[in-house]
């Protein structure tokens, strides 16, 4: 290769090695705050700030979910089965909004460790299939993941 | 090998080969994107889950995948221009710049009609949505930087460094799903092992893929002709084409 062009490729290398590199340094100290939302474990060993806004995202414990007979209001569970944080919430809930099923909810925690959202947004799974395949699998004993239940 | 390299770097012969591969390449691709669109519309069934709104993968996860596999088509020509000083790797890396522009602008939008329904919410500032949103930005820079020069030279060496460097947002838009906690799910269509979504909607979507790869290289050539006929407007070649296409 004629030198004039190796130096440029080096240099070209040189350029995409360098970001690469001063970009990962930021994002890896920025890791923390690159993540959308706190598990309910980090929120039990009181990594999450209090009465500042934040977002607490698990999966809605199975028989937790409450709602008023008058008004919007509903409370649920959220879980990583290693701890689980309780939300309070008025509003409507989106479509996937389920017990057994992710969620993240933003608002502000308070003194007790309850979530005060002001918003409830629903998480879905990468699983994709006719429901009539999630029957079948249901009958024959598996969840949707294929796991044994 | 090299022969072919120097090839490329002839705006004739690139003109002529883009000409007679556009001629098959352009109705195979219509044909594909009506075909799986059909298909993953029409013909599939809904989601167990989601029911008819996750239909809109087959142009969400198309266009959001084909955006950056664009994005190191436009680098690589970059970094080709900026080590050999091939013009026609120039003319591709401005030729793609718009193009994925306007497939990131689709995958988010697109995102954002998907999310409300499900989701609950049109915008999210999760690790995957934000990097996205980067890209579409990283696409606008290289079209708004080369206008921005008076020299084309020098606005060429700019847009190649600018590419290079935006090359570290596309591993992070990958893996962001799996680095951080966002609201968007792990990757369903794995390379290795049983996809976690069901065959009848993996193929249909697998087709739109191929299909918007397919698109994006007949777009790419497209534009790519437009811009070698203008650079090339007082040369010999393009007078004589001009003139027999006057006479037909």
């Amino acid at each position: 290769m004629h030198p004039v062009r190796r130096q440029r490729l080096l240099l070209v290398l040189f350029i995409v090695v360098f970001s690469s590199v001063a970009i990962g340094l930021v994002t890896y100290a920025l890791r923390g705050n690159i993540n959308l939302f706190f598990p309910p474990a980090e929120v039990a060993a009181g990594m999450a700030p209090v009465g500042q806004p934040l977002r607490v995202g698990g999966m809605v414990e199975e028989g937790s979910v409450r709602r008023a007979a008058d008004s919007l209001a509903v409370s649920f569970r959220l879980t990583d089965y290693q701890a689980s944080v309780e939300v309070v919430y008025e509003g409507i809930l989106p479509d996937l909004f389920d017990e057994g099923q992710g969620a993240v909810a933003a608002g502000v925690l308070n003194e007790a460790g309850v979530l005060q959202a002001t918003e409830v947004l629903a998480k879905h799974d990468e699983n994709y299939m006719p429901p009539e395949v999630a029957e079948a699998l249901e009958k024959s004993g598996y969840d949707h993941k294929g796991v044994p239940q | 090998m090299w022969s072919f390299f120097h090839k490329l770097g002839s705006p004739p012969w690139l003109y002529a080969i883009s000409g007679s591969i556009l001629r098959w390449l352009l109705p195979i691709t219509l044909l594909a994107l009506f075909v799986g669109a059909a298909w993953g519309l029409l013909f599939t069934a809904p989601d167990f889950r989601q029911g008819n709104s996750y239909r809109i993968i087959y142009i969400h996860v198309p266009t959001s995948v084909v955006s950056l596999a664009a994005y190191y088509i436009m680098a690589i020509a970059g970094a080709i221009s900026l080590i050999w000083r091939m013009k026609m790797a120039d003319v591709a890396m401005r030729a793609t710049a718009p193009i994925g522009a306007a497939l990131t602008f689709t995958a988010l939008l697109t995102g954002g009609i998907w999310g409300e329904p499900t989701w609950g919410t049109w915008w999210v500032w999760d690790g995957r949505t934000t990097s996205m949103l980067v890209l579409l930005f990283l696409y606008l820079g290289v079209v708004a930087l080369y206008e921005a020069y008076d020299n084309k030279e020098a606005a060429s060496k700019a847009c190649a460094v600018l590419s290079l460097v935006g090359t570290v947002n596309i591993p992070i838009i990958y893996k962001s799903v799996d680095w951080w906690y966002s609201l968007h799910q792990p990757a369903s269509i794995k390379f290795t092992g049983e996809s976690a979504i069901d065959s009848s909607m993996l193929y249909p979507l697998l087709l739109m893929i191929c299909a918007f790869y397919a698109l994006f290289t007949c777009c790419l050539l497209m534009n790519m002709r437009a811009e070698i006929l203008q650079r090339e407007s007082r040369t010999g070649w393009v007078r004589k084409l001009v003139a027999s296409k006057g006479d037909s």
